[in-house]
């Protein structure tokens, strides 16, 4: 099922989108590969596995529209650009800080431009057995085969940019539960973008979560940015969720104005474990979040629940995969988007139902909500099943505010100003209140609240 | 009651509107005074659902020809939310839904607008919830409705009494309800009217719209109106309604009918 819904201006759009050579595209991205390579540190050779994904990335090349994975999401404007790794650690500003702040958390790991920062980070009183640091503080010693067994080895981990971050990611976050621990303290992850005085900065945020056997976390992964000024942030999360762990994931991305974000979050589920992921998209010019996530035993949980609040001229793209291939996995997915000004959506969620994921229960549901007459919505749910005993549901829906409901607010006092303001916040709460720390709830609640028309 | 000297609240004068460029009311004159409580009746499609969103200013109705005067004032260039702070309410025959608004946020929006409006202080959450839940007496609801999103999921009585308690809270000049009977089984029915009931007093007015006479057993009208083909064609006592409610309303049109004949042919 695809359901395109867009405005007057649609013929204008596609003729923007017509692309670059391949000659063009192919010379970009072994620019940026070779950039990337330049900036590996001597103490994180993985020389091997970065060669790997050098040559998956070249065979992959870089995206055009004219493939369908990325039909709707044109990334001929980066190609104007050249992205170099922040050579500098730019000062962070007390405001950004506020920004990141939550006072729910008491770990928290900060890196600038995707560099470690110590002096950011909070790392006092860990419990007893859980790691929380950053790789190349961490790769030494008895641990490192354990890292060399995960890190980069996430099935969903190979297409062409996340096989660029892997080439060239610098430092990583890492996050080890030992088995049967359970982390009551909400841990945050955040990865600042601050472009610097001269050229576009790139930066790839690497992030490596393990949650052994029977334990369980709740995780904040915070992209966040103020800057309008060009900066490409390509990052990678690889979380194993073990035999029945859990793992309930927020993720932010709330990056500046000028930010190309591009995101890879690929998961991996054992048995019986549990995964829930809140992706919250408000923020860069042009976003991509790959989330995917791979069942590798039976009766597994997975809740994915997203909301993308965009306006201006932003993209914010959601492609999802999970992919069943054990019996008795469940998946409830619910995206929604706001669309306002001249902003593009894009959903894409594949289910794969193999033969051997049998009693595989799967929902998914799309829901946009269009506010102004030149936004775009192209959403495109997608079930893939083999298996003959199955019970699985997807949908779209396409809205604008309903006149009756903004008629029935009018009637109680409610100006029609505020009354849609009030509809949107409704939309938009289903997801906000599911996220469990209360000041990131009234953070993102403020957010919405301030949505003017 | 009917008390000759109470100020006039509503004053409809030949008021004529449309929907989509079909002429829906053509031509109803009504008066409403303080303390009074009126019935109008009639049959599906006579125009009574839409007098009454004319009255809250619902923007897919046009007002043609005609006055609305609400305390003295030509209400006609007022927004619905400007009539809502000026004392109008409407109790919707169907409540919408809002998903995601939870019922104490709707309630407490809505009660500040008209603080606001006349230039009072707002309340705040706490001072608010004080206030709220003594209203849930009135309609007999549990506290628990409070946190559920407004009207989602309520049963058709839930979210009849929930235009009840919002009527509690706001504290009304003038309260239209919509068919706020229809679909309500009798316990429901005596909790709504009671509610009703409770909050008429000789400084406000009712305004209800019904098909059937069942609810005037429960809220007794001063004075009962006949709607046929968007005009007032009878007024009388709660005897009225008995009336129809025996003989249907075949005869009473059919009078109707012969005299506009009549009329033409003079």
């Amino acid at each position: 099922m695809a359901i395109q819904v867009s405005n007057s201006d649609v013929t204008v759009m596609s003729k923007t989108q017509t692309s670059k050579p391949q000659a063009e595209r192919q010379a970009y991205l072994n620019g940026l590969l070779a950039t990337a390579q330049a900036a590996v540190p001597a103490d994180l050779p993985f020389t091997t596995l970065r060669k790997q994904a050098a040559a998956i990335a070249q065979e992959h090349g870089f995206p055009d529209t004219r493939q369908e994975d990325w039909r709707f999401t044109n990334l001929a404007p980066m190609l104007s650009v050249s992205f170099q790794p922040s050579t500098v650690t730019p000062e962070v500003d007390a405001e950004t800080l506020a920004a990141i702040a939550l006072p729910e958390v008491t770990h928290r790991l900060v890196f600038v431009n995707g560099q470690f920062s110590a002096s950011l980070s909070q790392l006092d009183a860990l419990p007893e057995g859980l790691i929380v640091g950053n790789l190349a503080h961490l790769y030494s010693g008895t641990f490192t085969s354990k890292f060399d067994d995960c890190l980069g080895q996430s099935a969903g981990n190979h297409d062409v940019f996340a096989s660029l971050n892997t080439v060239g990611f610098q430092d990583a976050a890492i996050l080890w539960v030992p088995s049967n621990q359970v982390i009551a303290a909400p841990i945050q992850l955040v990865f600042l973008s601050i472009a610097g005085d001269g050229a576009a900065t790139l930066s790839q945020p690497r992030c490596l979560v393990v949650a052994e056997s029977g334990s369980a976390i709740t995780l904040v992964e915070d992209f966040y940015g103020s800057d309008s000024k060009a900066h490409f942030t390509n990052s990678v999360t690889e979380i194993w969720v073990e035999d029945n762990a859990q793992v309930n994931h927020v993720r932010l991305q709330r990056e500046g104005s000028g930010t190309f974000h591009i995101g890879k979050t690929a998961v991996t589920q054992g048995c019986d474990s549990r995964y829930t992921c809140t992706p919250i998209t408000t923020g860069a010019q042009l976003s991509r979040h790959n989330l995917e996530v791979t069942q590798t035993g039976p009766q597994t949980e997975t809740t994915l629940q997203g909301l993308s609040a965009i306006a201006g001229t932003q993209l914010a793209d959601t492609h999802s995969i999970i992919a069943f291939n054990h019996p008795h996995g469940t998946a409830n997915q619910r995206h929604k988007c706001i669309v306002d000004d001249r902003a593009h959506a894009v959903f894409n969620g594949k289910m794969w139902v193999p033969r051997n994921a049998q009693q595989t229960n799967a929902s998914q549901l799309n829901r946009n909500l269009l506010l102004s007459d030149k936004g775009r919505i192209d959403t495109k749910p997608e079930l893939d099943i083999v298996a003959d005993n199955v019970k699985c549901a997807h949908g779209a829906t396409i809205s604008q505010l309903d006149a009756d409901e903004v008629f029935y607010l009018q009637s109680r006092g409610i100006s029609g100003e505020q009354a849609q303001q009030l509809l949107i916040y409704g939309f938009a709460m289903e997801i906000i209140d599911a996220i469990p720390l209360p000041s990131l709830r009234e953070t993102l609640t403020q957010v919405i609240t301030a949505w003017t028309r | 009651m009917i008390n000759e000297n109470s100020d006039i609240i509503l004053s409809v004068q030949n008021l004529h509107a449309t929907v989509d460029g079909t002429e829906i009311l053509k031509g109803i004159n009504l008066e409403v005074k303080a303390g009074e409580i009126h019935a109008i009746m009639g049959l599906n499609g006579s125009g009574k659902s839409t007098f009454s969103k004319v009255l809250a200013g619902h923007p897919d109705y046009e007002v043609t020809a005609g006055q609305i005067i609400f305390k003295g004032q030509d209400i006609a260039d007022l927004e619905p939310h400007d009539r809502a702070t000026a004392g109008i309410f409407l109790a919707f025959q169907y409540p919408l839904a809002i998903p995601g608004v939870s019922n104490r946020d709707f309630l407490r929006v809505a009660f500040n607008a008209h603080r606001k409006a006349k230039g009072e202080e707002e309340l705040d959450v706490f001072d608010f919830d004080d206030l709220i839940e003594e209203k849930l007496d009135v309609v007999k609801m549990d506290a628990s409705f409070l946190d559920r999103s407004v009207n989602e999921g309520f049963s058709g009585g839930e979210k009849k009494r929930n235009e009840i308690l919002q009527m509690a809270l706001l504290e009304p000049t003038l309260a239209i309800l919509d068919e706020t009977d229809s679909g309500l089984d009798i316990d429901a029915l005596k909790t709504v009217a009671g509610g009703v009931n409770q909050l008429a007093n000789p400084t406000n007015a009712v305004v209800m719209i019904t098909h059937y006479q069942r609810l005037l057993n429960y809220i007794v009208p001063d004075f009962v109106h006949v709607v046929a083909d968007g005009r007032i064609i009878t007024t009388g006592g709660k005897e009225l309604a008995e009336r129809l409610e025996t003989e249907g309303y075949e005869d009473l049109l059919a009078a109707h009918q012969t005299e506009k004949q009549v009329e033409v042919a003079a």
